[in-house]
């Protein structure tokens, strides 16, 4: 049996059902929406679907194949935590943006042209951002403008990319793409763009800590993680990507352990992550493909553990800022633990889920002979924990007692969260069922001896470091304040230029215009001079005179007759 | 502390210290076990005694150390951006 139905198609029908309903019915449809979706993909059949002709286009709206599904189960797996972690807010906006979004990721993932990939790449930052609006401050308001404008950026390099190539190829198939046309550069930007490459990537920083608890679980999951897809599909072993992922994992930690906001620090985390994908992607191999897509499959899910962890605090606290925040291990104990198994996830303790994904693109790294970026993932590996692993949970939950007292995250939070926990430990102790769905088979074995103790070593001394500098005080303190970085240039440097040059501009604008209006002011002058009650034009002449002229004229008329 | 008559196992400082002794502890075994578990290596690094142990350490320290003078440079006032 297989099915035809459109991925997308199961999401917008149920977000339209989520708008009409209320209270139970809703939380049911909710649900109902991803595990639905998840079991209709299980009957698509592979290849392509249908096809429309529109203009000179050949549209693939619907291909399935195995890089396709193996994202597409975790983006559904991604919205059923999301939507069991949002079932407690009563806002229709959330409710619907965050299916829409969702379903517009996952059409993503199953267009097999680059014009349907585009509409669904758009889909995605239109219906994101009323995450970011729904937190209903002046704050994220603008954050959300900020980011509605670089995601839709992203949209119309795509376009204009698509387009050259299509020009210059005659293909608008997503498939391999490559650098070597103007068309596909514009398109390796446009990914490069949601993928958040440095310098590219501070609207991730910017918008994702602004959005409110339940959006940030969405939003992590996403945008970035359809980047990762599309460039495993359209640039495999493209090798500038293995130095651009390099830096990626290694510039975000510096800043996540001196960022303030808890949930600024993971999306400086989230950046790290998904440089060890993009340099998975660069190397290419079929290991580090594999490591690319199964390090995408347990990120987004410890990666919305952490965000739900944080969202919690948030929700209960109203607070984020590692400075305000505190033992909360005394209220929140399950929230705490649960966090726990995120920070052991994504620091890639064997046993848990980002050591079976993370170490395929070590390895793949080493195997390639790029010692050097090697060398970097390593240290980004110590570094995440460092970050991640130890410094979410300490000043959050232990730390100093920040004299807070809640109580534990809503039920629908816990329950989001242990699932989301349970996969992730899941795939640490057995990892074959996510092995078995990677674009190649797999021949790798995580739990060998030398594997575990290398990496067991690495984390345990990294913990000592921590300890170390804690202890003799050279760790630097939470403190209140923005860090700047490349963001800097659009929200403070050309804001100023612009109002700079305005400035500037005043003094000949007003010179200008006091000019022109003296001009004007002296030819109304001039012809109220000549026209006015005492002008020339307005004398009174005697009606004899005025006879002697005309003969005067007519004579000199004669005259020149007969010249 | 205990203001609301829970006492978390943290406010007891001899269950910090317990801690802390335990991973400086587990650190110890990790980096003897180097000794006994042959490494079949990649890099001709990996094969130096306790390399993964001490790049973890040094790295980490060189991390935070580079933070704290990063955060000398880059940070501003909270409303820095808004004004």
């Amino acid at each position: 049996m297989t099915s035809n139905f459109a991925p997308f198609l199961i999401f917008a029908v149920g977000a339209a059902l989520v708008a009409l309903t209320r209270g139970w019915s809703r939380r049911v449809v909710l649900v109902a929406v991803p595990v639905v979706g998840a079991i209709n993909l299980a009957f698509l059949p592979e290849g392509g679907g249908t096809t429309i002709q529109m203009l000179d286009y050949t549209l693939v709206p619907i291909r399935v194949d195995r890089l396709s599904v193996v994202f597409g189960y975790v983006f559904h797996l991604a919205a059923l935590i999301g939507v069991l972690y949002a079932l407690h807010v009563r806002d229709t906006v959330q409710h619907v943006a965050g299916l829409l979004y969702a379903g517009s990721a996952i059409g993503a993932l199953f267009a097999g042209d680059l014009i349907s990939f585009f509409v669904f790449w758009e889909l995605t930052a239109v219906t994101s951002v009323f995450l970011i609006l729904a937190r209903r401050t002046d704050r994220a308001r603008r954050a959300a403008m900020r980011y509605l404008v670089i995601q839709v950026l992203s949209g119309v390099l795509l376009l204009t990319g698509t387009l050259v190539r299509a020009h210059e190829t005659g293909s608008i198939g997503f498939d391999s793409v490559g650098l070597d046309g103007p068309g596909g550069v514009l398109i390796f930007f446009a990914f490069g763009l949601k993928a958040a490459f440095p310098l590219l990537h501070n609207w991730l920083t910017d918008a994702y800590p602004e959005a409110t608890p339940t959006g940030t679980v969405f939003l992590s999951a996403f945008t970035t993680k359809l980047a990762v897809y599309a460039l495993a599909r359209a640039f495999p072993g493209t090798e500038i990507l293995v130095y651009i992922g390099a830096v990626m994992t290694l510039f975000p930690i510096f800043y996540a352990v001196i960022e303030n906001d808890l949930r600024r620090v993971l999306s400086y985390s989230l950046i790290n992550q998904v440089g060890f994908m993009v340099t998975g992607i660069g190397i290419g191999t079929p290991l580090a493909l594999n490591g690319a897509v199964s390090h995408a499959f347990a990120h987004i899910v410890y990666k919305a553990l952490l965000f739900m962890a944080m969202g919690a605090v948030l929700h209960r606290t109203g607070r984020i800022n590692g400075s305000e925040l505190g033992g909360l291990y005394k209220s929140m104990p399950l929230t705490t633990v649960l966090c726990l198994v995120g920070a052991a996830s994504i620091s890639a303790f064997p046993l848990f889920s980002g050591f079976v994904s993370k170490s395929m693109v070590l390895a793949a790294s080493l195997e390639e002979g790029y010692h050097g970026v090697w060398l970097v993932l390593l240290f980004a590996s110590a570094g995440v924990f460092h970050h991640s692993g130890i410094k979410i949970p300490f000043f959050a939950f232990f730390a100093r007692d920040s004299g807070i007292r809640t109580r534990e995250a809503p039920v629908n939070m816990l329950l989001a969260m242990v699932l989301a926990a349970f996969v992730s430990i899941f795939l640490g102790v057995y990892p074959w069922p996510l092995y078995d769905i990677l674009p190649f088979p797999v021949d790798f074995q995580p739990y060998t001896s030398v594997h575990v103790l290398a990496q067991s070593q690495l984390l345990f001394f990294s913990a000592a470091a921590f300890t170390v500098l804690k202890l003799t005080g050279l760790y630097p303190p939470e403190l209140a304040g923005v860090n700047i970085d490349a963001e800097w240039v659009y929200r403070r440097l050309l804001p100023r230029a612009v109002r700079r040059a305005v400035a500037g501009l005043a003094p000949l604008d007003a010179g200008l215009r006091q000019g022109i209006t003296k001009g004007v002011r002296r030819v109304i002058g001039g012809i109220g001079r000549i026209s006015g009650p005492q002008g020339l034009l307005a004398r009174t002449r005697t009606v004899g005179g005025m006879v002697g002229w005309v003969i005067a004229l007519l004579v000199l008329y004669l005259v020149l007759n007969f010249v | 502390m205990d203001d609301d008559g829970r006492r978390g196992i943290f406010d007891t400082p001899r269950n910090v210290k317990a801690v802390i002794y335990g991973l400086f502890a587990v650190c110890g075994v990790l980096f003897a076990l180097d000794g006994f578990i042959h490494r079949h290596v990649e890099h001709p690094w990996e094969s130096w005694f306790g390399f993964y142990a001490l790049y973890g350490f040094v790295v980490c320290a060189f991390l935070v150390l580079a933070a704290r003078e990063l955060r000398k440079i880059v940070r501003r006032d909270e409303d820095y951006y808004d004004e």
